[in-house]
Parts: C-alpha cells; structure tokens; sequence
C-alpha cells in the first residue's frame, strides 16, 4: 500500500515538472504584470494588463528574444499584491512590469527591494514610490511634475491671473499636484484665490465651486480624477459660472465616461501624455491593437504606460544581454545599470530615467473641443 | 445673505436625498428591528435598472422608475426570505453581519454585471430651475421634487402604517413579535411586506439620488447609505417623521460646516453633531425613550 502511495506522489511530482516547463517558453524573457484585475479599481489594472499583452504580441511577432507575460490580479490591496508578487516570482519572472497602483506598489516594492527584483511601474505615480530604493523606476510623471507643468503651461499662456483649486484631500495623487502646483504659482506669481478639498465619498460638490466662484477665479485647477471632475463641471454649469477649467491625466478619460454629456467638457484643457483621440500614426495602431485584444475598449493613459514599460524593459534587457536564464537578482543589477543611460521613444513621449527612478519626458496639453482632444497651442 | 440661502437650498436639497433613504431604513429597523446595511445597495441597483431601461430600452422615465420599484420590491422579498429569515431568532449580531454580507453581495454583484466605469445618470425629470433674487438663486426641479416626493412618502407611510390592517400588523409585529403572532399575525409575510415597502422606496431613492448627483458607479449606494443611517439614528430610529427631520438636518449641517467652517472637516463636523445629540437625546431627536424591563 505504502510502496503505492510513493509511486503515485512520484508519477505527479514528475506529471508537475513536466507540465510546468510545457507551459514557460524555452528561453522567453519573464516579466510579471500585476494590478487589479478585478474590483473597484479593475478599469485600471486591466487597462495595463491589455497594454502590455500588445506590446509583447508586438515584440514576439518580430522574432528574436520573445516575451512572456505573467499576470497576477492584486485587487488594489497592498497585501495581495505581495501575494501577486511572490507568485509571479514562484512562476519564474524577472523582473515586474508594475504594481498599477500605487498603495499596491510601495508594499511590493519593498519586498522587491530586499529580493534585488526589477521593478518599473507603467502607472503608480506617487513620489514616495521609487523613494530609497534603487531598483524602483516608473513610466509614468511623478505627481509632482504635473503640478509644476500645470502652473508653469498656465503663466506662460497667460490663461489666468487669479487661480481656484478644488482637490481630493483622501487622495495621494491628487494632494500631490496640489501642493507642487501651488509652490510654482507662487514662484510664478499666479494667485491661488480659493483652496477646497473634497474626499472620494463626498456627494455634493457646490460649496466648493460656490467657493471659487465667490473668489472670482478665472481658472479652476483640477488635480484630480475623471468622476468627481464630471460632477464638478455639471455643478458649474448649474451654476452659470464658466471658468476655464485645467486638469492632469486624471481627467482623460472624461469623454468616454458612459452618458456623459460632453458638451460640459468643452474650452477644458488638460496635461496628459497620452490620448486615444491623437492622429499620430503609432498612436492609432496601437489603438487599433487594444481594441481587439481588449474587445473594444478605448485605451487610455495605463494602457500606454503599460505598453512603454513592457518595451523599455524588452529594451534594456536586450542591450544589456539579458535574456530567458539569467538570474532575477543580476536581471536587475544589470538593468540599473542599464536604465541610467537609456533611451526610449515610446507612445507616452521621448524617455530617459534619473539613477532615482524618476522618468523624465514632456506630457502634451490638449484642449477640449467638439467632443475631441486637440493640440493646445497658448 | 444670497449665499447663505444658497448654501441652505444646497443643505436642504442634499438632505432631502439623505431622508429618502433614511425612511427605508427607518421603516425596516422599526418593524424588523433590524439594520438592513444593504439598503444602500438596494438603492444602487435601483438606479442601475433605472439607467438601463431608460438608455438601452428606451422607456419613458416615469415607466423606468416603475420597474426599478419591480426589481427592487423583487430583490427585496428575495434577499429577506433568503437571507434573514433564516436567522429569524438567531442573535441579532449575526443578522448584522448577514446585511453586510447582502450588501457586499450586491456590489460585487453590480461590478460584474455593470463593470466599475462610472456612468452619468441622465436628467430625469428635467423642467429647468426656480429663479430668485435675479436668477442669484436657483432651486433647481430635482431638488424640489425629491422633497416633494419626501413629503408625500412620509404621508403616506404614516397613513399606511396608522390606518391599514397590513400596517396594524406591522405595528403589532414591531411592538411584540410574539405576541403578534399569537394573535394570529404571520409575521413573516408581514416582514417581507416590510422589506417589500422598504425595497421599493430605496428604488425611488436611487432614482432621486442620481438625478441630483449623476455619477453612478456600485459603490454609488454605501456613502450615501451610511450617511441617511446616521440621518435616521440622528432622528429617531424608527420614527417616519424622524428619518426625514434627522436626513435634512445632516444635509444643511454638513453644507454649511462645509461653507463656513471648512471643507475638510464638513463629515467630522457631521457626525460630531450626531454624537452631541445622542448624548443628549440617547433615542435621537423624535425617539421614544425604551425601558428596558428587567
């Protein structure tokens, strides 16, 4: 009976082992993807997931080092990320294309830190994310630099004088703007006239546009995102009070937003680095490439920092003679190497990273008209 | 003083929504005696089937909002005969935890039917915006006809409950179950009635809530739901009259500590207001004070 038992653990252990080497490809470059997947943040985590499945369909078209994707859903819960995180690892993966978010992220890249695991963010935006840790790099603008780019691009056209701000105060990312923002305007002299803050279950927004209504502000600055931006518009509208209206990538998405009515949306201007809506030819293949992996959602600004962070990993691993064996802990020694001088043209604009994890690129500002994204010109 | 009244309409136009709510809770707590936390929930999927049948069906409003009530009333029977009547005389903790339950249930449920992209609820009963003071006040149709609907829900909930043989019932199933039922009350139709009711007043609360505040997404219920709890405990758990006094109250409360307090502080200020009532008036604003017999 006993010999039995054996002989059966034995058949499965070897059954196991051979199932697992049929599902890795032989010598593919192992990069794991995780985000929610499911859940309230799903919009997010999925946007990623089907950005970087066009990227690697690319690169495995083109032959040579192939890719292959691991994804892990998280849930936007930092523990089940961690959890995400050391299955993908147990899988085989090199390095991470991710957390999406940002909670998620600064937990596992704790974790990544201590186990020298490569990790480049396509979305989690946070400044706190690569802070101390060396192995830490993002495709995405840190929240700071949108708040400057923001103030700077509305002083240098002259949009306004005298500025309102209404942002999320249970929110990193849009707290982070905020703050950013308003240290540039007063280095550039624009008035902040009216401050208010609202958090992700307020319901009502009319004490704050009453606020920068009441203040006489020119231009309301929203460092927020799509949703509440949606319901601020319609308050303002309701109102009779027609600032302009200035938002970071937070707000794109705004036209896609079921039932909508986008006429609200017109004269916005927003700072983002990517939008579905541009005619550049690369842009409108890899819109074309999403739907159809995706069954017909638009992409936005995850999906494209998810396809650059797929690249710019393909990318550097190939310059720096990574491939399919090599060790997670030297993958990733060999890509900090590597990120300090690379260069990368991706979807999201022209990249280089500082040896702190920070990306550096230009995001382009668009202006709300008939429905559509156009170029912002001043 | 413009503003001050503008902030007032704005109070009383967020807490006739809060009221709304609160009646359903109310009216489960006070003949079920139980916190039903899926209210808000109930509410949600309310506004879901309203949307649905008003942009894919193509239906008129009024016939939307009807057959929110049907599905809702539906559910309602479905999820109290499911759920809670089971755990009839189990400890009135586990029926709490059951209600989370339901509500996780149900949002969980809507993420994967209706996704979690939010969705702009469309105007429904859109007759443009009472002037005043040179147009430097404005009530708009929304606002007043959620209080109008408060009014009339409050009437006739209370004729209902007064005056009707099922609402004698609920009373008598409220004041003593056992003894209700000795009587000859069943006292689980008459409880399913009550989720019935309660269900499809949540449905019109969805309905009103989204027309005032667009964004519909499944978790569009549970803030808004939390908040008429307090509303209700605020005015009385139990009392009709109550519910819609507690529900206004914490919305011009919560605008104006917005206004001129701070932005920051409006929900602390909020429930701060609530823990100093209740340390006074232990029952809430219109409660009755229970002896408890020993």
């Amino acid at each position: 009976m006993k010999n039995i038992k054996t002989l059966i653990s034995l058949l499965l252990v070897a059954a196991m082992m051979l199932a697992s080497t049929a599902v890795l490809a032989e010598g593919a470059l192992k990069i794991g993807v995780i985000g929610p997947f499911t859940g309230g943040a799903a919009l997010y985590g999925l946007a990623c997931k089907y950005g970087a499945q066009v990227a690697a369909d690319e690169i495995n078209a083109q032959g040579g080092l192939q890719i292959e994707l691991l994804c892990e859903d998280d849930e936007h819960d930092a523990e089940k990320s961690v959890n995400a995180y050391n299955a993908v690892l147990d899988q085989g993966a090199q390095m991470i294309a991710g957390t999406t978010t940002t909670t998620p992220c600064l937990a596992v890249s704790a974790q990544a830190f201590e186990d020298r695991v490569f990790m480049l963010t396509p979305s989690a935006s946070s400044a706190k994310v690569p802070e101390g840790k060396d192995n830490m790099y993002q495709v995405c603008f840190e929240d700071p630099a949108m708040g400057v780019f923001s103030a700077q691009i509305i002083s240098e056209n002259a949009l306004a004088t005298k500025v309102a701000v209404i942002y999320n105060n249970a929110d990193d990312y849009s707290t982070g703007i905020y703050q950013n923002f308003k240290a540039k305007c007063e280095e550039v002299g624009l008035e902040i006239v009216s401050e208010t803050t609202f958090t992700d279950e307020t319901t009502d927004f009319s004490v704050q546009v009453t606020a920068a209504k009441d203040a006489g502000a020119e231009l309301v600055f929203l460092p927020i995102y799509y949703t509440p931006a949606s319901r601020i518009l319609q308050t303002a509208k309701d109102m009779e009070y027609a600032p302009v209206f200035f938002g970071v990538d937070g707000m794109d998405g705004i036209l896609a937003l079921e039932g909508f009515d986008t006429s609200l949306a017109e004269g916005v201007i927003l700072l983002t680095p990517f939008s579905a809506d541009s005619t550049d030819e690369r842009t409108v293949d890899f819109v074309a490439k999403y739907q159809a992996v995706s069954g017909g959602d638009i992409p936005n600004q995850f999906a494209a920092d998810a396809y650059d962070a797929v690249y710019a990993l393909y990318n550097a691993s190939i310059n720096a003679g990574i491939d399919g064996d090599t060790a997670a802990e030297d993958a990733c020694e060999m890509l900090i190497a590597e990120f300090a001088t690379l260069e990368y043209a991706g979807l999201t604009g022209d990249m280089t990273w500082t040896p702190d994890g920070k990306v550096s690129k230009m995001p382009n500002a668009y202006v709300i008209e008939g429905g559509s994204y156009v170029a912002f010109e001043g | 003083m413009v503003s001050f009244l503008r902030f007032l309409i704005n109070g009383i136009s967020l807490g006739s929504v809060y009221a709304i709510i609160a009646l359903g809770y109310t009216m489960v707590y006070g003949i079920a005696k139980m916190l039903n936390f899926a209210h808000g929930d109930v509410i949600m999927v309310g506004a879901y089937i309203a949307y649905c049948s008003m942009q894919y069906l193509g239906m008129p409003a009024i016939v939307s909002v009807l057959a929110a009530m049907l599905v809702c009333t539906a559910m309602g029977i479905i999820i109290e005969g499911l759920a809670y009547r089971p755990l009839r005389s189990a400890p009135k903790l586990a029926v709490l935890i059951t209600a989370i339950g339901v509500s996780y249930f149900l949002q969980n449920s809507a993420l994967l039917i209706w996704s979690s992209n939010p969705k702009v609820f469309p105007s429904v009963f859109d007759v443009g915006a009472f002037r005043a003071f040179g147009g430097e006040l404005m009530i708009t149709s929304e606002t007043i006809l959620t209080i109008v609907a408060n009014i009339v829900i409050m009437i006739a909930l209370t004729t209902f409950t007064g005056k009707t043989k099922v609402g004698k019932a609920m009373r008598a199933v409220s004041e003593d179950r056992g003894a209700a039922q000795l009587m000859g009350i069943n006292v689980n139709r008459t409880i399913s009635i009550t989720f019935a009711i309660g269900s499809a007043l949540a449905a019109i609360a969805g309905v009103l809530l989204c027309s005032a505040y667009p964004t519909l997404q499944p978790t569009t219920g549970s803030m808004p739901g939390i908040k008429a709890f307090t509303a209700a405990v605020f005015g009385g758990i139990g009392s009709i009259p109550g519910a819609m006094i507690g529900g206004l109250m914490l919305g011009v409360i919560e605008i104006l500590g917005k206004a001129y307090i701070s932005t920051e502080l409006g929900d602390a200020i909020v429930f701060a207001v609530l823990i100093i009532v209740l340390l006074f008036k232990p029952a809430g604003l219109l409660g009755k004070p229970v002896n408890e017999k020993v």
